[in-house]
């Protein structure tokens, strides 16, 4: 988006949500709103409904896992040990904006958060993936099925504590003339290791 | 008289209308569709997942494996996220390279969803057509990456090498003679863009051929015409996006409204249906391929007039030339340093949306500073399209759910990711 487009939308949502407790932040020409869980229905409603933005299109939704998340600065903004959030992208063909608002979930052992598929259909498949991936439960959603992994899987796999080789693997026992579920029996192994630079790696120290 | 009940019938997952893995648990009031309930996941590679732990540059292949018949378009996005977060500048050559690719996998994309969706409304003779075309632009890609399919050509920062000056001939076999041979390497003298401009030229009629077939088509009419219509605040509502939501009758095409790289410097229309039903969408998908012609001859004569770097010169981002990293310490270090331990993509979030073929195709980011993502999430158009299956069959023929499936150009490796 343009820099006055992003800047007539900022203004808009400052006047529209003033009355809300809400974190506006500007990156890379994209507008993030930070929304508390038990606003959020509220939030979103002023945000599809009302006439300066009119938010019509639910992009994408997704999950994300925090726990591994090294600050609380940047996505992880007032974070607050929380360790779920979903992320909606929003879009509005009728101004041409597009909007991020990002909801941290409150518990971590049982992440839930209510549904927005009365207010955008197509947030059904979304938030089903988002379900099967991170184990966030949706509330008064109609259908709470897993939908990617497969019949019968057990696990939560795009949570950073699941391995990426999985916990079971499948095989054809020839004795008993069927295919089989057993543990895994390859290591998971780390080809090229995550690192993260201190800041001004590489430059003198003053 | 008999007690009338529904049926539940499972179709697919291994049908071949099912366009890959499409299982669909159907309840069926005699032929009426009164429930779809489609199974995905039958291809689910964890692809986020896997480029999580896999460094930046390590992850451009898999984007070629999701849309696998769109290929340059996935990577474009996930390139453009990247390049957004980097803050880097792409030199202009690349960006009129990436536009006409992508106009070129749009063209491949269409051709093979106008094959598929034909044969399975009935017509043959167009998936044969559709496919004779699609070889000479595979051959395009196969010039440029070396790969007819999963090209990994576009790299942040640019794309990885310059078009190339020759085309690579056919030699002379068992079926195909000398003079037979010579015949079929004459349009593959010139360059790269001579045989892409031999294409264009040539292009417009092969439309007009399938025009011929299909648009009067009474059949092809009565099985499209007032089939899945979807009317523009549904579409919206629904999430979708490209071809489906222009069909519907809303002028929204990113490529227009959000432009990117060099799309605002190139002429071209956005065709937008009436009716929303799978015949528009079908003259729509017709229209864009002539507009994607379009936008390939503009880049073509740009491309000749003006030369440049393809990448960008930044060390930390895209590697150095061959030459000067065997001649210097410095190059050498950052060339082993990029394909060791990859870039480090500065911490914060980006989303980047690129019009794909299907519709919008987008890749949201979260970096930590690594040099991994620290999550990477796919936003496939057809995931949207298909979750809408259920409410476009309701009420229709069994015979229509496989005029649906088509017109929404369903392709399972970027739903199932």
């Amino acid at each position: 988006m343009t820099d006055s487009r992003l800047e007539k939308l900022a203004k808009h949502l400052e006047k529209i949500l003033e009355d809300q407790e809400i974190d506006i932040s500007r990156a890379f020409g994209e507008i993030t709103v930070l929304v508390h869980s038990r606003d959020l229905l509220g939030v979103i409603e002023i945000l599809k409904t009302h006439e300066d933005l009119g938010f019509d299109t639910l992009i994408d939704l997704c999950g994300v896992d925090y726990s591994e998340y090294s600050t609380e600065t940047y996505a992880g903004y007032k974070r607050g040990g929380r360790r779920f959030a979903v992320v909606y992208h929003l879009l509005s063909v009728k101004h041409n904006y597009r909007l991020r608002v990002r909801v941290f979930v409150e518990d971590n052992e049982f992440p839930a958060i209510d549904s927005v598929m009365s207010i955008w259909p197509s947030a059904n498949w979304f938030e089903r993936e988002a379900f099967d991936l991170f184990g966030i439960i949706f509330n008064n959603h109609p259908d709470l099925r897993r939908i990617l992994t497969d019949y019968g899987f057990i696990g939560n796999p795009f949570r950073k504590d699941f391995p990426l080789s999985g916990h079971v693997e499948m095989k054809y026992d020839p004795d008993q003339k069927r295919v089989i579920y057993q543990p895994v029996t390859i290591d998971p192994r780390e080809i090229t290791p995550y690192i993260i630079r201190e800041e001004q790696y590489g430059r003198e120290k003053v | 008289m008999a007690e009338i009940r529904n049926y539940t019938m499972n179709f697919g997952p291994q049908h071949p209308a099912a366009h890959g893995v499409l299982r669909l648990v159907m309840e069926l009031d005699g032929e009426v569709i009164r429930r779809a309930d489609p199974h995905i996941g039958l291809l689910h590679r964890a692809t986020e997942k896997l480029a999580e732990n896999k460094t930046y540059l390590q992850s451009v292949p898999y984007m070629d494996r999701l849309d696998y018949v769109s290929m340059m378009v996935n990577e474009h996005a996930y390139v453009m996220a990247i390049e957004k977060l980097l803050q880097i500048e792409v030199p202009i050559r690349a960006q009129y390279i990436r536009v006409m690719f992508d106009e070129i996998t749009r063209i491949l994309n269409h051709l093979l969803w106008l094959g598929a969706h034909a044969l399975d409304v009935g017509a043959m003779t167009v998936f044969l057509y559709a496919f004779r075309e699609r070889e000479d632009l595979m051959d395009c890609y196969e010039a440029v990456s070396g790969a007819r399919l999963h090209a990994a050509y576009y790299r942040p920062g640019g794309v990885y090498r310059d078009l190339p000056d020759s085309m690579p001939q056919y030699q002379s076999s068992a079926i195909h003679d000398e003079k037979d041979t010579r015949a079929r390497n004459e349009n593959r003298q010139g360059s790269l863009l001579d045989f892409i401009e031999d294409f264009t030229h040539r292009f417009p009629s092969y439309i007009d051929d399938y025009e011929t077939l299909l648009t009067d088509n009474r059949i092809w009419k009565q099985r499209l015409v007032d089939i899945g219509v979807v009317s523009p605040d549904r579409a919206k509502a629904l999430g979708f996006s490209g071809p489906m939501l222009r069909g519907s009758g809303v002028e929204w095409d990113l490529r227009k409204k959000q432009p990117y790289e060099v799309y605002d410097q190139v002429d071209f229309d956005i065709p937008v249906g009436v009716n929303g039903d799978c015949y528009d969408r079908y003259l729509v998908r017709i229209e864009e391929m002539r507009q994607s012609n379009r936008i390939i001859k503009q880049c073509i004569d740009w491309l000749r007039e003006n030369t440049g770097p393809v990448i960008t010169d930044n060390l930390k981002v895209a590697p150095p030339s061959r030459l000067a990293m065997k001649q210097n310490m410095e190059e050498m270090i950052h060339h082993f340093k990029l394909f060791t331990e990859g870039m480090h993509v500065p911490r914060g979030e980006a989303y980047a949306a690129v019009e794909h073929p299907k519709g919008e195709f987008g890749i949201y980011i979260i970096s930590d500073g690594a040099n991994k993502p620290y999550r990477l999430k796919i936003r496939a158009p057809g995931f949207a399209h298909l979750a809408a299956l259920d409410e476009m069959t309701r009420g229709h023929m069994i015979a229509d759910l496989v005029a649906i499936i088509g017109t929404q150009d369903i392709v399972f490796g970027e739903i199932d990711r």
